[in-house]
């Protein structure tokens, strides 16, 4: 499923990346000349305005959307392959639990579409439910939780099968900024935990560099990088880090790469 | 700000929950509705047969009727324009309780003949439209292809069908049950395919997004997916489809020249112009199908609580 290799692996590796999308209002260019290797282990943010090609991005590796130029691999193979595999797992920017099913059996449903015995599935889901801090919600219905919890049981439906890869598409842009900072804190303890490689779209500065060891820049119209930094941040980051310098230096150097994207628009 | 999936878990329920939530306090106005359209019913019946009363005196020459007694022939007249409440009860007392259920003179039996065939013919009308629904939501070229012939289908009047069904299938030697529970299912697929196309196809993009990240083939998508976002939708038109099961077994026992059945006591009381046993015929036909779509809410209402509905 996943080859194995040392911790400098490409997940993510695209190259000359191009993505229009062909309306009846002419073409939008989603994607332009995107340039970006996401290496194992890594806690990847990408962030930008609205209709900077963030989310098309993730979809692209996530064979969600086809690239309509240059080229990308997934785990060494094509974005199909890695689906066809199965090597990540995708939060969506809603929970998409279904209604219909228990929290434990939301989290099952990867399981039982990819073929896991019984006594493995349980195993799983009681574990994937235990690193999102859900123990004792099995039973409860989606519309029984909050909101943050429905995200988490999305977040357990996402690694209680074996996939490397985390793509998270705005999965708390929803939800408040207390349980963001929450939901924020408890995904850096996953992300050690699991050492998952994690692609992780958001819209907001703090969470983009309070969360990532490198963050993507992105700019809108046409959708491209414009700056790539590598986050100089400890692995271990409480909460109050984010009010120390070396931390408010990579938020204004984010913001700078953002303003630089705007002074295109107008 | 709700979330997409927060919604949908919301129109889901709201789907779900119509038959839930147990109306309280609800009977007082229902019982002066009833009363109410009683009362209509006795006025009318008074006038209606009043002008037949005084006829019928003048032809047998009795002179001297007075008011009261007039009111009270009409009340109970053999063979009333319009027959009163008290009198449609009283024969269908008589023909239910106080008949042997074998007895052709009760209407349980023509009852249960009625509604064997309907019961036949919903299930196989059922199976048919929830078969022809997924079908059409897997093709493409299905869904352009068959679709305007099953909405033709439904333009053609069923009683221009009824006796060509039962024609054609009598010559071929089927008889009896089946030719009716043919019309039954001819009615009741109707529904239940425009229901379940529209219920197969309600999934959002998220999900089905979701399971492609999966890469779950399609009968997954279907069975974890599709059937149930679409049960709401079932559940709806079955009510539907039974009910017009019923006007099928019914209508297919009008050419059919049985004698068995409501519709054959239908027909047979207006041959003789046996107003009352046709309108007792009609309440058991209303019975039945209100406790046929009685029957098919509570099958919802059991699976929404197995489904983790509100309550």
């Amino acid at each position: 499923m996943t080859t194995d290799g040392g911790k400098s692996q490409s997940v993510v590796e695209a190259k000359g990346l191009g993505l229009t999308f062909k309306t009846a209002d002419g073409d939008v260019v989603a994607l332009s000349d995107v340039n970006l290797e996401i290496k194992r282990g890594e806690f990847v943010s990408f962030i930008g305005p609205s209709g900077c090609g963030k989310t098309t991005f993730l979809r692209v590796i996530a064979d969600l959307e086809q690239p309509t130029s240059g080229s990308i691999t997934v785990n060494g193979t094509s974005p199909a392959d890695a689906r066809l595999n199965r090597s990540y797992g995708y939060v969506f920017q809603a929970p998409a639990l279904f209604p219909w099913r228990s929290i434990e059996n939301n989290v099952a449903l990867p399981l039982e579409i990819m073929g896991y015995g019984d006594a493995d599935r349980r195993a799983r889901i009681k574990k994937a439910l235990e690193l999102v801090n859900l123990e004792g919600f099995e039973k409860k219905f989606p519309w029984q939780l909050s909101g943050g919890m429905q995200q988490r049981a999305s977040i357990a439906r996402a690694l209680a099968f074996d996939a490397d890869l985390l793509l998270m598409d705005e999965p708390f842009g929803a939800l408040d900024e207390i349980v963001r900072d929450h939901l924020n804190s408890e995904l850096l303890k996953l992300w050690a935990a699991t050492q998952k490689t994690i692609a992780f779209v958001t819209h907001s500065i703090p969470e983009a560099v309070y969360l990532s060891t490198k963050i993507v820049v992105m700019s809108p119209r046409p959708g491209r990088v414009t700056d790539i930094i590598e986050s100089t941040l400890p692995a271990e980051r409480p909460l109050e880090i984010r009010e120390t310098p070396e931390f408010l230096a990579i938020a204004h150097r984010v913001r700078d790469g953002l303003r630089a994207g705007h002074s295109y628009e107008e | 700000m709700t979330t997409a999936s927060e919604s949908l878990c919301m129109s889901f329920a709201r789907l779900t929950m119509r038959n839930v939530v147990k109306p309280t306090g609800s009977l007082v106005p229902i019982l002066i509705v009833v009363a109410a359209l009683i009362v209509v019913w006795y006025v009318a019946a008074v006038l209606m047969n009043w002008q037949g009363m005084s006829d019928f005196y003048q032809r047998t020459d009795v002179t001297g009727v007075s008011f009261n007694q007039q009111l009270n022939d009409v009340l109970n007249a053999e063979k009333p324009l319009l027959p009163a409440p008290h009198q449609i009860v009283g024969e269908f007392w008589k023909t239910t309780v106080e008949q042997a259920v074998t007895s052709k003179r009760s209407l349980v039996y023509h009852g249960w003949i009625t509604l064997s065939a309907t019961l036949l013919g919903f299930a196989m009308g059922t199976v048919f439209g929830i078969g022809l629904a997924a079908f059409i939501v897997h093709n493409q070229a299905m869904d352009r292809s068959l679709m305007p012939w099953i909405i033709a289908s439904q333009t053609i009047p069923i009683l221009a069908i009824a006796p060509m069904v039962i024609v054609v299938l009598n010559a071929v030697g089927i008889s009896g049950l089946i030719p009716k529970a043919l019309i039954s299912t001819y009615l009741s697929f109707f529904p239940v395919v425009v229901g379940m196309v529209k219920g197969f196809r309600s999934p959002e993009s998220i999900q089905l997004d979701l399971m492609r990240t999966y890469n779950a083939a399609r009968f997954q998508v279907f069975t974890k997916l599709r059937w149930p976002i679409a049960l709401p939708y079932l559940f709806t038109s079955m009510k539907v489809g039974v009910a017009a099961s019923l006007v099928g077994a019914i209508v297919g026992e009008l050419p059919a020249g049985t004698s068995n059945g409501i519709g054959a006591r239908l027909l047979a009381g207006s041959y003789y112009g046996q107003t009352i046993q046709i309108w007792s015929a009609l309440l058991a036909a209303a019975l039945l199908a209100g406790a046929l779509i009685a029957l098919v809410g509570l099958a919802e209402r059991l699976t929404n609580q197995r489904l983790g509905a509100r309550a």
